[in-house]
């Protein structure tokens, strides 16, 4: 294991077992996209409630699972690069910021046009999507530090400790909203009881959690490996892979 | 930094601000009754990011943060001495003062004294929250609305708590519970932060 | 299956348009997301073999000796 750790620590050796790795996951991670959304979108039943529109928590829910999740990965990396001074640790923090960004934003887009049937609007200050937008910030705070500095070491550095800081605040700012709106909550909008999900409205949402992670993955590689080829151009072993192709 | 505008100009900016909510709202005493505890705290929480974005320009210009570095004290002990005597020209004056814009803007006065020491121990926050994010865009050449985006999502716990200790007591309940949250917040914030601050100084100093 | 046609696949009694539009406003950035990185890559990929030639071509000229050292 700590040999397996010691290795991805290594551009080259990571640069292989991660093209192998996307090689399998991209198209599992297609398969169980399309084989969820048909599950979901087609074969599921209709909520007793909310009717059809409830199709749209197969991306919504996923989305912001694995966005919330990215984050932390993102701080783990962090703490690693801070800790250890690991390349490769600044490399997956760089690379999973605009992926988590991108997929709180989608959390929040899929949430916006559900709230539209199922409460009347598109933009509701309910405790969830909230907790997303602030998420969304939070994300946005990392890519803008980064961006700012023309020192990419003291950047990842940087983006590091905010990371930590806002990992350790994330659980604070969740629990804090979630008691603002229950404070607030407005009566026409209350959302009482969530009924136990049936297991054919279960399964499909499953899947598409796991959907979820693997796209995080696979793009999360994909990002790295671009960066590595463009900060190793200079590096031997990269020459020898790009002579040799 | 401890120069008498650098302290009157938070104030000054807190009082303008309060002055644009009726100017905008219209002056009817009850509508601004209930929007006061949020008013109040938006407005501290921005003169807080305003005062934050130079908590350690001057320093780091004139080379004397460099100089803190090299000393024998960590430099987290360092940024949280700086960052008290920040706090004590800053937030604790915001703090003091509260209660007479709260008056102004017809806060009833079972509010006042929660307004107060939720705001003693909210800037404590809010300031060593700031404080870090000076820290980490000192070097970045505009970092202003950079600062702003680091920051105000860090500062929602600070915020729904303080606002809803002062909505609580101008509602008759119970704000201990808030204010025991917030001052939670504050203590941890002090242990935490500073390290967070020593951390990004070195950063700021290397890059 | 649950749905009894095709249309009522598009319509799904009247939330369609907002269901489609989800999966669409989500399908579009994923897609992005997966094909952007690649791109980049093999650009820069292109662009590397392409140096390579090139100073490759130049050393050869000049020092055809050092060839065997590569």
């Amino acid at each position: 294991m700590w040999t397996f750790i010691h290795k991805l620590g290594s551009p080259p050796w990571f640069f292989g077992f991660s093209g192998t790795l996307v090689r399998w996951l991209l198209p599992i991670t297609v398969t169980l996209l399309l084989v969820g959304a048909i599950w979901g979108l087609l074969v599921a039943p209709p909520d007793f409630r909310q009717g059809n529109s409830y199709r749209i928590i197969y991306i919504h829910v996923p989305a912001a699972v694995v966005a919330l999740a990215g984050y932390y990965v993102m701080a783990f990396a962090g703490a690693v690069s801070l800790i250890w001074r690991i390349k490769m640790a600044d490399v997956t923090m760089r690379a999973a910021a605009p992926v988590g960004a991108v997929l709180t934003a989608i959390a929040l887009v899929t949430g916006a046009i559900w709230g539209k049937p199922t409460w009347g609007t598109w933009w509701v200050w309910d405790a969830r999507i909230t907790s997303m937008l602030i998420l969304l910030f939070l994300y946005l705070g990392v890519v803008a530090l980064f961006e700012a500095y023309e020192n990419k070491t003291a950047a990842a550095r940087a983006c590091a400790v905010l990371s930590l800081v806002g990992m350790v605040n994330i659980p604070i700012i969740y629990k804090s909203v979630d008691w603002w709106y229950s404070l607030h909550q407005p009566a026409s909008i209350k959302f009482t009881g969530e009924s136990a999900i049936d297991s054919s409205m279960l399964y499909p949402l499953l899947l598409m959690i796991v959907a979820f992670y693997c796209l995080f993955t696979v793009t999360l590689l994909l990002n790295m490996r671009a960066e590595l080829v463009w900060t190793h151009r200079e590096s031997g072993w990269l020459k020898q892979l790009v002579g040799g192709s | 930094m401890t120069s008498p505008a650098d302290v009157a100009n938070p104030l000054l900016f807190f009082f303008m601000v309060i002055t644009l909510f009726p100017l905008g709202l219209g002056p009817d005493p009850a509508r601004l009754a209930t929007l006061a505890p949020g008013v109040l705290w938006v407005v501290a929480l921005l003169a807080s990011l305003m005062v934050s974005a130079k908590l350690f320009a001057s320093d780091f210009e004139d080379g004397s943060l460099e100089q803190l570095a090299l000393a024998p004290y960590p430099l987290a002990v360092t940024a949280l001495a700086e960052v008290s005597a920040h706090w004590l020209a800053t937030g604790f004056l915001l703090a003091l003062v509260s209660p007479i814009f709260g008056v102004m803007l017809g806060l009833p006065e079972e509010g006042l004294l929660t307004l107060l020491v939720s705001l003693l121990l909210g800037t404590v926050c809010l300031t060593l929250i700031g404080a870090l994010g000076s820290a980490l865009t000192v070097n970045i050449r505009r970092g202003g609305l950079l600062l702003s985006l680091l920051i105000i999502p860090l500062n929602v716990p600070v915020l729904i708590f303080g606002t809803t200790a002062v909505r609580e007591a101008v509602l008759g309940g119970n704000p201990e519970s808030w204010l025991a949250l917030l001052g939670g917040l504050a203590l941890g914030s002090v242990v935490v932060v500073p390290l967070a601050i020593g951390a990004a100084l070195r950063v700021s100093l290397d890059s | 299956m649950y749905f009894e046609s095709l249309a009522a696949v598009w319509h799904m009694d009247g939330h369609g348009f907002y269901v489609w539009l989800a999966y669409a406003l989500t399908a579009l950035p994923l897609v992005l997301m997966v094909w952007l990185p690649v791109k980049r890559m093999r650009q820069q990929w292109r662009w590397l073999q392409a140096e390579q030639r090139r100073s490759g071509a130049a050393t050869a000229a000049q020092t055809p000796a050092m060839e065997s050292d590569l």
